[in-house]
């Protein structure tokens, strides 16, 4: 047997998951879409596309761009935080501490998302840690619950790791003899960041960015329990089709177009990816 | 002073329980092409190094220039290096890369340019300004490497090991390169290197360090005619050491006796103290073989041919006398007419004998 063709025979699982998991269920999705919502709930097969037009309406498209909106600011902090995070765990910190470091990064995946975010609202809420510590500096309270800062501070939180880990990697296998030779041909500490490390590690920083635009693109439990649903993200508006509404074709169809942005974006940044 | 001079005095670095340098001090004249040499951890690079910038010392100073540059980072110091592994940025063009420190001066762009250019003429690759780095043949990185640190006009140039990634051939052509790149800039060069040859070719002076501390400084003539310890011998192929005890110093001349019985003569040098144990070496090269009962020279002792190693355009003979053993060179035209287990006798002059300070 060749190696090509043992090639495939390993990638088989993962092949038939991905087709179980994610083709088929995207298949049906747009199938759904397709057709109107029943009395009952359900669908009725009549191939219009008449849930696109509606899904385009302004008052959709708001949503949307609003949802693109926290997904970029959520990515643009992740990685303003994660930046200095990653650049201190790749280069600076003692050896022996990496991995306990790292460790320490990916921790809070051992808590559902959902705890943690209850967990931020025993921080933020009025009479929470946070405004109780203000309160004994004689200032606040202030309202840092269920407004889209809680939301972003949520996301942000959730995302971080996702950032951190990939600039880490790239940080960490970044050559120091390169640092040594910016420097050594004059270039203060500033000048070699923005000259040599930051360059040298765009494709970790395209990575991170990736990997926490996508998921914050769909969010709904941040906004759900930190903004206290009074606004209302594309992710939220799914769900909402689905268990409240009931109109499964219409969430069908804003949920494949949010699956369609996201392939757009990936085709847009396929170059800078693929140098990884 | 005169740009260019280095003076390192009294230093010291550590690290965790490891003395990398201990107490050394060096004086590198305007315009020299200085040599450290020494095998892998006798703290060649970390002096370097320490030069650069890139360690900070534990003890000792350092002054370029006459300016005690203890308190620059590397960025604001007047020396450039070129790295082991050329450390090239990736991300920019061959140009771009010598560009890189006339950048960060903020010099004006025609004048990048014009440095640029007449820089990567001087290195032979005038036409690879837009070349990706990762083009490059090994030699050809090493020319970047070089036009990358000398484009800035250093006062003194820092090579780390540059042609320890080279093969052979292409290192016997850069190391005449450099040579002559060093003499038409008149800049002073400190080269690290662990080769013997390289460092005898390229040098002014070579210090040889051993241990973190410099073992012996002087000219390649002086360090290959005289080297002063067992250390220094060893390290440039001074392949036979004998240690011996001083029966008698008389009229310009040593008697020593060896532990088996032999007895030899040194030219003395003022150094050999009578009953004293010494080391002494003699090269290869400076002894002589001949037929039995010998020539009647100075020095002869009766052995026989033991093993052969070819060498192309000569032969070392071990010679086995008693329970020691010498090793011989000899022409290879003269070796071949000779044959192992034969008897000879080994002859040398009493200037052939070097006396070496260091453990006996």
């Amino acid at each position: 047997m060749s190696f090509r063709r043992q090639a495939i025979w390993l990638a088989l699982p993962c092949l038939l998951l991905l087709f179980g998991l994610f083709l088929m269920p995207q298949a049906l999705m747009f199938v759904a879409s397709l057709g109107r919502r029943s009395v009952y709930g359900g669908v009725v097969h009549d191939w219009s596309l008449a849930n696109y037009g509606r899904a385009l309406e302004p008052l959709y498209l708001r949503i949307l761009a609003r949802s693109v909106t926290l997904a970029l600011l959520t990515t643009a902090a992740c990685l303003l935080v994660a930046y200095p995070v990653a650049f201190w765990l790749g280069l600076r910190a003692p050896e022996r501490w990496r991995s306990l470091l790292l460790v320490l990064v990916i921790l809070p995946f051992w808590t559902s998302f959902l705890v943690r975010m209850y967990a931020w609202i025993f921080l933020l809420r009025t009479e929470g840690l946070v405004n109780l510590l203000l309160g004994q500096l004689g200032l606040g309270p202030w309202p840092l619950l269920y407004n889209d800062f809680a939301v972003l501070l949520g996301q942000v939180y959730g995302e971080l790791p996702f950032m951190i880990l990939p600039l880490y990697a790239s940080l960490e296998k970044l050559d120091r003899s390169l640092l040594e030779a910016a420097a050594d041909l004059g270039a203060a500490p500033a000048r070699a960041l923005w000259r040599v490390t930051l360059p040298l590690t765009a494709p970790g920083i395209v990575a991170g960015c990736v990997l926490v635009f996508i998921p914050s693109l769909g969010a709904y439990l941040a906004p759900d329990l930190l903004g206290g649903a009074r606004t209302v993200y594309i992710g939220n508006l799914v769900q909402s089709q689905f268990a409240v509404a009931r109109d499964m074709p219409f969430g069908a169809a804003l949920s494949f177009l949010l699956s369609l942005t996201v392939l757009a974006l990936l085709f847009l940044f396929r170059r800078p990816l693929a140098r990884r | 002073m005169t740009p260019g001079a280095v003076s390192v005095q009294g230093l010291r670095k550590s690290y965790g329980d490891t003395v990398a340098l201990e107490d050394v001090s060096l004086e590198v004249r305007p315009g020299e092409f200085l040599t450290l040499l020494g095998p892998s951890g006798c703290g060649k690079t970390t002096l370097l190094r320490l030069l650069a910038g890139f360690e900070v010392p534990d003890a000792g100073a350092i002054l370029i220039s006459g300016r005690d540059v203890a308190p620059l980072p590397p960025y604001e110091r007047p020396v450039n290096t070129v790295f082991q592994h050329y450390a090239l940025f990736p991300h920019r063009t061959v140009g771009g890369n010598v560009a890189f420190g006339l950048e960060s001066k903020g010099l004006p762009r025609a004048e990048i340019a014009a440095r640029v250019a007449r820089a990567l003429e001087m290195v032979r690759l005038p036409s690879f300004g837009d070349r990706r780095v990762d083009q490059l043949s090994g030699g050809q990185k090493q020319r970047v490497a070089l036009a990358r640190a000398v484009v800035m006009e250093p006062e003194v140039l820092l090579l780390d090991e540059p042609m320890a990634a080279l093969d052979l051939k292409l290192r016997k052509e850069m190391q005449v390169e450099v040579k002559n790149l060093q003499e038409r800039l008149q800049i002073t060069f400190v080269f690290v290197t662990h080769d013997q040859d390289e460092a005898l070719i390229m040098s002014d002076r070579i210090a040889v360090l051993s241990q973190g501390r410099i073992e012996q400084v002087g000219t390649p003539e002086e360090l290959y005619e005289r080297p002063r310890t067992r250390f220094v011998a060893d390290f440039l192929a001074v392949k036979n050491i004998l240690e011996a005890t001083v029966t008698g110093v008389a009229r310009g001349r040593a008697t020593l006796r060896t532990a088996s019985g032999l007895t030899l003569l040194a030219a003395d040098d003022g150094g050999y103290r009578e009953g004293a144990t010494v080391a002494v070496g003699i090269r290869p090269e400076r002894l002589s073989l001949e037929a039995p009962p010998g020539a009647g020279g100075a020095n002869g002792l009766a052995g026989t041919l033991d093993d052969e190693i070819y060498l192309g355009d000569s032969t070392e003979w071990h010679v086995r006398l008693d329970d020691l053993r010498m090793i011989v060179a000899e022409d290879a035209v003269k070796a071949r007419q000779r044959r192992r287990g034969e008897a000879v006798v080994v002859a040398f002059d009493p200037s052939a004998v070097l006396r070496l300070e260091g453990r006996a």
